[in-house]
């Protein structure tokens, strides 16, 4: 095990556990980074010690212990009655509780807002600094220091509880935890990788942590079929839509992660909006599609969901069932003028039915709607294509 | 940890306005004063003074030493305090539980939840 995985791995556990510990964010963290400096500079030279879990719990302690001890103000952060000892022995393995969990339920509390939410997970269970954090969702790192502090400001002074919230409340907080898991999952699909990887980790440890909740192996399913196109997306930095995708490309043991994660979600019952999400993405990823499938599952989640975003993929999958006409008449009823997906949609419907004037014109309103560059050239070609009879 | 309960009654039909408040059902005209007797004898509340319609406010300022008054409240009468409480609980989930059955949450207005200061 390379020192970078072992931090990667053990960092969440760590701090969770000095949090549960301390009751305090902050010297959490700074006891945790403490003991794995010393790990990098101690672990090369005299080898790793036989549980690095525990060495660092037990070292990350003892710091905490000892700041604690030459500040003792420091004393009234925390949720001690009494400052211990610092201990000698390394803990056990098995006798350090993960509160994992307990920790990813308070860093997506509601009271918080979403921005803070995964900000607070990236860095206290990712592990990511504050910079790396900043640079991912392209705000100034001063700006995100500033977020990560008045967070935990939050949960301090408004007592966010850190625990994992009881059964009637818990569907709710786990919606909460799962999304903030694949915000940070489709950030790292947008381009950057890193965070798709951080998300799956984060999604594989709530598989451990919830085995029994659909909706988390749903989501993970999810993740892992998109992540094994994540290659094939793009080519020369274009973007490649799906049936143009070179499937060699695609990640076919992630595929086939994903469609077992699936499996799981549907043993246990599952049929919410991860699960049907995932159910979708593993029949995209079949050959040939079964389109009439996919706009039932469509249908499915919008009628859970009742979002418009639903509804086009709906049209979409309509549409390449063969059903351009209803396709388009789908998208008439949808109240997405400002999503240029709508309008992309349509300018491919149209262009399909010979309408090559409204295709030009719904092209045009996308382009104006559109953010992504690469998204952006994709839609100028298209349009471009327009003024040249295509086949398709 | 003590949280004060601050009431905004937005658009919560209210018997301060007879016309809003006859438009409800019997039944809720007659929930709401249970629901916040229920609250007010909730184990760690301890009920706010209960005040009159905004509308009846006068907000003073004062300016260069000169006392200056007007008519209604600071803020909007719409996002103006409607009544407040004060809740000793465990923790944040305990204050938000509670706030959720504040009749105002559910009518159309809302409850802010404020950690109270505390000095040791």
């Amino acid at each position: 095990m390379t020192l970078e995985q072992a931090f990667r791995d053990e960092w969440g556990r760590v701090v969770a556990s000095l949090i549960g510990f301390l009751g305090d964010f902050d010297l959490a963290e700074e006891a945790a980074q403490e003991a794995f400096a010393l790990a990098a500079e101690r672990w090369p030279r005299d080898g790793p010690p036989e549980s690095p879990r525990a060495w660092l719990t037990t070292t990350a302690r003892n710091r905490a212990i000892d700041r604690i001890r030459r500040d003792r103000t420091l004393v009234a952060k925390t949720r001690l009655l009494e400052v211990p000892v610092a201990t000698e022995d390394e803990m056990d393995e098995t006798t350090i509780p993960d509160e994992r969990l307990e920790l990813i339920f308070t860093c997506c509390h509601p009271a918080l807002e979403l921005d803070a939410q995964v900000a607070l997970t990236l860095r206290t269970l990712g592990g990511l600094t504050t910079e790396e954090i900043a640079r991912a969702f392209l705000v100034p790192q001063e700006t995100m220091a500033k977020r990560l502090v008045r967070a935990k400001k939050k949960i301090h002074a408004a007592g966010i509880p850190f625990r994992v919230p009881p059964a009637h409340q818990l569907p709710d907080r786990l919606a909460a935890v799962l999304a903030v898991v694949y915000l940070v999952f489709n950030e790292g699909y947008g381009g950057r990788g890193d965070l798709a990887t951080e998300a799956l980790r984060l999604g594989g440890a709530l598989v451990e942590l919830l085995p029994d909740e659909p909706e988390v192996h749903g989501l993970v399913a999810l993740m892992l079929i998109n992540d094994a196109r994540r290659e094939a997306r793009f080519a020369d930095g274009e973007l490649v839509l799906l049936h143009d995708q070179d499937r060699a490309l695609w990640d076919s043991e992630r595929i086939a992660a994903g469609r077992r994660s699936l499996q799981r979600a549907l043993a246990l019952g599952g049929r919410e909006s991860y699960v049907l999400q995932a159910a979708i993405a593993a029949l995209h990823v079949e050959d040939p599609v079964d389109w009439a499938e996919v706009a039932a599952l469509y249908a499915e989640l919008g009628a859970i969901t009742g979002s418009d975003v639903v509804e086009l993929n709906r049209a979409v999958a309509l549409a390449e069932g063969g059903d351009v006409e209803a396709a388009l008449a789908v998208t008439d009823r949808l109240d997405l003028e400002r999503y240029h997906y709508l309008h992309a949609t349509r300018g491919e419907l149209l262009r399909r039915l010979g309408r090559a004037d409204e295709a030009r014109a719904a092209y045009d309103r996308a382009l104006e709607l559109v953010t992504a560059e690469p998204e952006r050239r994709f839609l100028e070609q298209r349009r471009a294509d327009l003024e040249t009879p295509s086949t398709r | 940890m003590r949280y004060v309960m601050l009431i905004h009654q937005g658009d919560t039909p209210t018997p301060d306005d007879q016309e809003a408040w006859a438009a409800l059902s019997p039944e809720e005209q007659q929930r709401i004063p249970a629901d916040y007797q229920a609250i007010n004898q909730t184990p760690g509340v301890t009920p706010g003074v209960w005040m009159q319609p905004p509308e009846l406010a006068t907000t003073v300022r004062v300016q260069d030493g000169k006392t200056l008054t007007t008519d209604g409240p600071f803020v909007s009468v719409k996002e103006a305090l409607g009544g407040y409480f004060v809740f000793e609980a465990s923790d944040l989930d305990a204050a938000i539980e509670l706030a959720s059955r504040v009749p105002a949450a559910r009518l159309g207005g809302a409850v802010e939840v404020r950690p109270a200061a505390e000095y040791e």
